[in-house]
């Protein structure tokens, strides 16, 4: 008892084992180790056909023809279709503009684009059948950047655009245009006794999730089709693969399967609509299974950026303003583009305190692949570019580069360009002091007694060093993401939840639309369920359409928002449970009636912790089972003029150190070491954060040194599709990465709690370039940073 | 063309294999066993990592008929042939200087699981150590990274992280950073050296 004599208080959820807070193990560990859980790549289904796309070998061209006869007459092929296949009028889909055909009509706009489909009895046959369809193109000249994009007498990409974006773009192949003006920067920049300008340049990333878009379209008996997908939204693809196939949304049911990562890269359809055609013409389940080369055509990538700055600051090193121009390329359909626009106008600025801005943020169509959602959103392609100004800011200064960015950080209540105010803690200083503390690693660690440990060297095992020439460098970066679907949009989530007794024990069934990509969603739930219900035993129900929509696995948003629906529901549920018992026992106990009560530990308990009655007794022959919305604070759309606008709910904050040793006579890089700080609000699962901290930051390794889609500018192909040339970080590549989590808790989150998966991708590359520049002294305006941009030979 | 090989201990025949069919389209495709993954097939990724007499290879660039009359290990398999290999018996293939003898692997047989919660299924050490470390975010390159770290610690109780790296290099994992796969390997290594 505490000393002033007042009882001590037990709060909900405080009593119970494997609640928020703690590491608990994830529910479908067991299966993915023993090679038991089922991808939607694992489908399998008796009598079932394989499906195969075939797709344009050009950029940019009329379809003149198409000949799929003896492609249809081969053994073993039940359909081939092609765009006058396509059963209703709707023949177009998009996540926000439907300007994305199912199948090529007239015209291909990018390489890689579906025009045929084709179902057979095994894929070789079905890849073989595709090849034997013949499609006479004529090449038209390709749309490859801004300047072509925009030219007085360039082709148009899209024609007759009536799009809500179309009226107002300055020109019909600029997807969309967001200005945001705040302030007077001419005057400003009057007080500026330093400018620094910049032009930067990001390279075209890949999600690289490791299983491959696939799924099985299983025809039913009421005309309808079941699909099961990998995907980040059902309910998303839903509301897209219904129309084009002609049936009600009920009829079209959707199981989520098993998805081996995401990362932005499956918020569009892939090939979702194909299956469902193949399998409702030829009445057989269709599976369908990109393999490496047709997965990089097969989904959007991270939008490639030019990004031009300029900054002023005051000798004693105030930001003055800042001005921008971010011209992403969207490629050839509209995918996230608007929204990818929308975040990296508003976020350009950083997380400091800049009161004169003048930003433009537009996304182009072009004739590249096109381009939308992955982990970052826009946010990422700014923080390389505003991270690499405040270094040079801080150089022309004479100041530390840390000091520097601390001087202007932003914090609790700074107003950011939009006009919004930022109302809950914002420790960009204090992240960044942390991340500077932390021990450096040693020098010269591929120093033993038996010479140089060629592993710990740039190069590697090529053996191309043993410490000559090699330089260290480190690098501070810091980033601002925001959490959640901004600008307005209704960015809900729904939870059902079922208590009842099972074998004499309570038992909680957590049923949502969650896609669970390998972020440790389903893993949270449980505990949410048992921190507000007091259960030991929690079922999560598989995700599908059968309940309300989770909203998509996206924008560091499931565990604020699913979470905070799951959370909702218990506490409705909860107040059922009481409710049941006040009825069945309230009469043996004035507690009953009077005190505050709850779930802990299978029982009823006072908030004094006096035991009223077990949780089985009170579900003995009851169950409750409720469905909820919930909503986060509403957003408001940015002004299309001034960009001004309440658009964004939560703010998420990292901060990197890398320490990097390069080889300086033949550019090779090897990181050492990327630590990383970031303010989560509340940790529900510690081992799941820092699990998603290392892993955003491996992201962001990636496109700082070797990460990127090589587009031909030429031709607009691409010529890297496979895991042979487009590399990503193997457990080589990848350093140690100590992470200090900071919990500041957010007032208006459930639990306090903030958005983290994104946050740790975007200051990882900025600290990375920032350590190669350290080492090296060279400029690097762009990522990644590959050995020609090192050596001058580039 | 018909095919005989073992699988986890078990003779298995596949019937109708076109020639062109890798080992990991036989075993995911007509042997019910999807456990080793396609990331790539193109050898790149190491998510389809099983072990050929012993070996560890990608299972996509070898054809069916490379294996007949040969023993294969996958993830299904993986707890039984650990456990085979803690109580002495030769599950490897790698005991004897060819190979073991299809008689000798039948002295072990993987056991089936329960494929709907996994629960009370038995685990390797290094597949509870990867459940235990949190080494296992989508999933989709554990199974392979199990068999390739398995093999490690076969062959290197102890590893230096060094060791890890260099054995581990040929599987990517696009979720974790590979930090906590580096802890579940070393977890794995100590709770092997302790005989837990």
């Amino acid at each position: 008892m505490p000393a002033n004599g007042a009882p001590t208080k037990i709060t909900q959820g405080s009593q119970t084992k494997g609640g928020i807070g703690e590491s608990t193990l994830r529910p479908d560990g067991t299966l993915k180790v023993t090679g038991e859980f089922a991808y939607s790549s694992d489908m399998w289904h008796e009598d079932m056909l394989w499906g195969q796309i075939l797709r344009s070998p050009v950029a940019h061209a009329e379809i003149v023809s198409i000949d799929t006869g003896e492609a249809l007459a081969t053994p073993g092929v039940y359909a081939v279709l092609t765009y006058d296949d396509l059963p209703t009028e709707v023949k177009n889909y998009g996540l926000e503009i439907q300007d994305t055909p199912v199948l090529a009509h007239g015209k291909v706009r990018h390489h890689g684009e579906p025009v045929a489909i084709v179902a057979a009895d095994h894929p070789e046959t079905a890849r073989r059948a595709a090849a034997k369809i013949k499609v006479e193109y004529k090449e038209l000249p390709v749309i490859t950047d801004e300047a072509s994009a925009t030219a007085p007498d360039a082709i148009l990409v899209h024609e007759g655009r009536d799009d809500h974006h179309a009226g107002h773009v300055p020109h019909p192949n600029i997807v969309h245009r967001q200005p945001i003006v705040r302030g007077n920067v001419e005057e400003a920049r009057r007080r500026a006794d330093v400018i620094v300008e910049g032009e930067y340049t990001f390279g075209m990333q890949d999600q690289a999730f490791l299983g491959p878009e696939s799924g099985l379209a299983v025809p039913e008996e009421d005309g309808g089709v079941h699909l099961y997908i990998a995907t980040q939204w059902l309910h998303s693809d839903l509301r897209q693969i219904a129309p084009v196939l002609g049936l009600p949304e009920e009829k079209v049911r959707m199981t989520l399967s098993g998805v081996g990562g995401a990362f932005g890269g499956r918020e569009d359809l892939s090939m979702q609509i194909h299956a469902c055609l193949l399998a409702l013409r030829t009445g057989k389940p269709v599976k369908i299974v990109y393999n490496r080369f047709e997965s990089f055509f097969g989904h959007v990538h991270r939008h490639p950026a030019k990004l031009y700055y300029e900054h002023g600051a005051t000798k004693d090193g105030k930001l003055t303003h800042m001005k921008c121009r971010i011209v992403l390329d969207g490629g050839a359909y509209a995918s996230a583009s608007p929204a990818v626009v929308g975040n990296a106008s508003s976020l350009s600025v950083g997380p400091y305190v800049v009161d004169d801005v003048d930003i433009e943020a537009i996304a182009l169509y072009t004739n590249n692949p096109p381009c939308g959602a992955m982990r970052g959103f826009g946010a990422v392609q700014a923080c390389f570019a505003y991270e690499a100004q405040m270094d040079k800011l801080a150089k022309r200064l004479g100041m530390d580069p840390v000091e520097f960015r601390q001087l202007n950080a932003m914090e609790q209540g700074t107003i950011m360009p939009t006009g919004q105010p930022v109302d809950s803690p914002a420790p960009v200083a204090e992240l960044l002091r942390r991340v500077k503390a932390m021990p450096m690693p040693p020098e010269r660690q591929w120093e033993s007694s038996e010479g140089a440990d060629v592993r710990q060297l740039p190069g590697g095992l090529s053996n191309t060093t043993h410490g000559e020439g090699v330089v260290r460098g480190v690098g501070i970066a810091v980033g601002i993401k925001n959490v959640g679907f901004s600008e307005g949009f209704d960015d809900y989530s729904t939870a059902k939840v079922r208590m009842e007794v099972v074998g004499g024990e309570p038992v909680a069934t957590v049923h949502t639309a969650m896609a669970e990509v390998g972020q440790g969603g389903v893993t949270v739930h449980a505990q949410i369920a048992r921190t507000e219900l007091g259960v030991a035993q929690v079922t999560i129900h598989p995700a599908d359409t059968q309940v309300g929509s989770a909203g998509s696995t996206s924008a560091s948003r499931q565990t604020y928002v699913t979470g905070g629906a799951v959370k909702h529901t218990c506490e409705l549920v909860r107040e059922k449970v009481l409710e049941i018992g006040r009825r069945k026992f309230g009469t043996y106990h004035p507690a009953w009636a009077t005190a505050e009560l709850l779930l802990e530990g299978g029982k009823v308990v006072t908030d004094g912790g006096e035991v009223l009655g077990d949780l089985a007794d009170v579900l003995e022959g009851e169950s409750v089972e409720i469905e909820a919305e919930w909503r986060h604070r509403p957003t408001e759309a940015f002004d299309l003029r001034t960009g001004q606008g309440n658009g964004h709910v939560q703010y998420s904050f990292a901060a990197h150190r890398a320490v990097v040793e390069v080889d300086t006579e033949l550019g090779l890089v090897k990181v050492i070491e990327l630590a990383c700080a970031q303010d989560v609000g509340k940790a529900l699962n510690p081992l799941s954060v820092i699990g998603q901290i290392q892993g955003g930051t491996t992201q962001g390794l990636g496109v700082a040194v070797m990460e990127e889609i090589i587009v031909d500018p030429k031709t607009a192909k691409v010529r890297n599709p496979s895991f042979t040339d487009y590399l990503i970080p193997t457990i080589l590549d990848t350093p140690t990465i100590p992470v200090d989590v900071l919990e500041l808790a957010d007032d208006h989150a459930p639990y306090g709690l903030r958005g983290i998966g994104e946050a740790p991708t975007l200051s990882s590359t900025p600290a990375v370039l920032a350590a190669i520049r350290n080492a090296t002294g060279l400029e690097l305006n762009r990522t990644p940073v590959r050995p020609e941009h090192l050596t001058g030979t580039a | 063309m018909r095919v005989n090989f073992t699988v986890n201990g078990r003779p298995q025949e596949a019937d109708d294999v076109w020639e062109g069919e890798s080992l990991l389209y036989v075993l995911r495709e007509r042997l019910g066993l999807p456990g080793s993954k396609n990331a790539c097939e193109q050898g790149e990724c190491g998510s389809c990592t099983v072990r050929l007499d012993g070996v560890p290879v990608c299972s996509c660039l070898v054809a069916a008929g490379q294996v007949e009359g040969r023993e294969v290990v996958t993830v299904e398999g993986l707890a039984d042939f650990a456990r085979q290999r803690a109580e002495g018996g030769c599950a490897t293939g790698a005991c004897g200087t060819r190979g073991t003898s299809l008689d000798e692997a039948k002295g072990w047989q993987a056991k089936g699981t329960d494929s709907q919660t996994g629960e009370g299924t038995e685990l390797s050490p290094v597949q509870q150590a990867f459940i235990d470390a949190g080494a296992v975010q989508c999933g989709f390159c554990t199974p392979g990274l199990l068999v390739a770290a398995d093999e490690m610690l076969e062959n290197n109780p102890n590893p230096t992280d060094a060791d890890i790296r260099e054995a581990l290099s040929g599987n990517l994992c696009r979720c974790t950073g590979y930090e906590k796969i580096m802890d579940a390997v070393r977890l794995a290594a100590a709770r092997q050296s302790e005989g837990v």
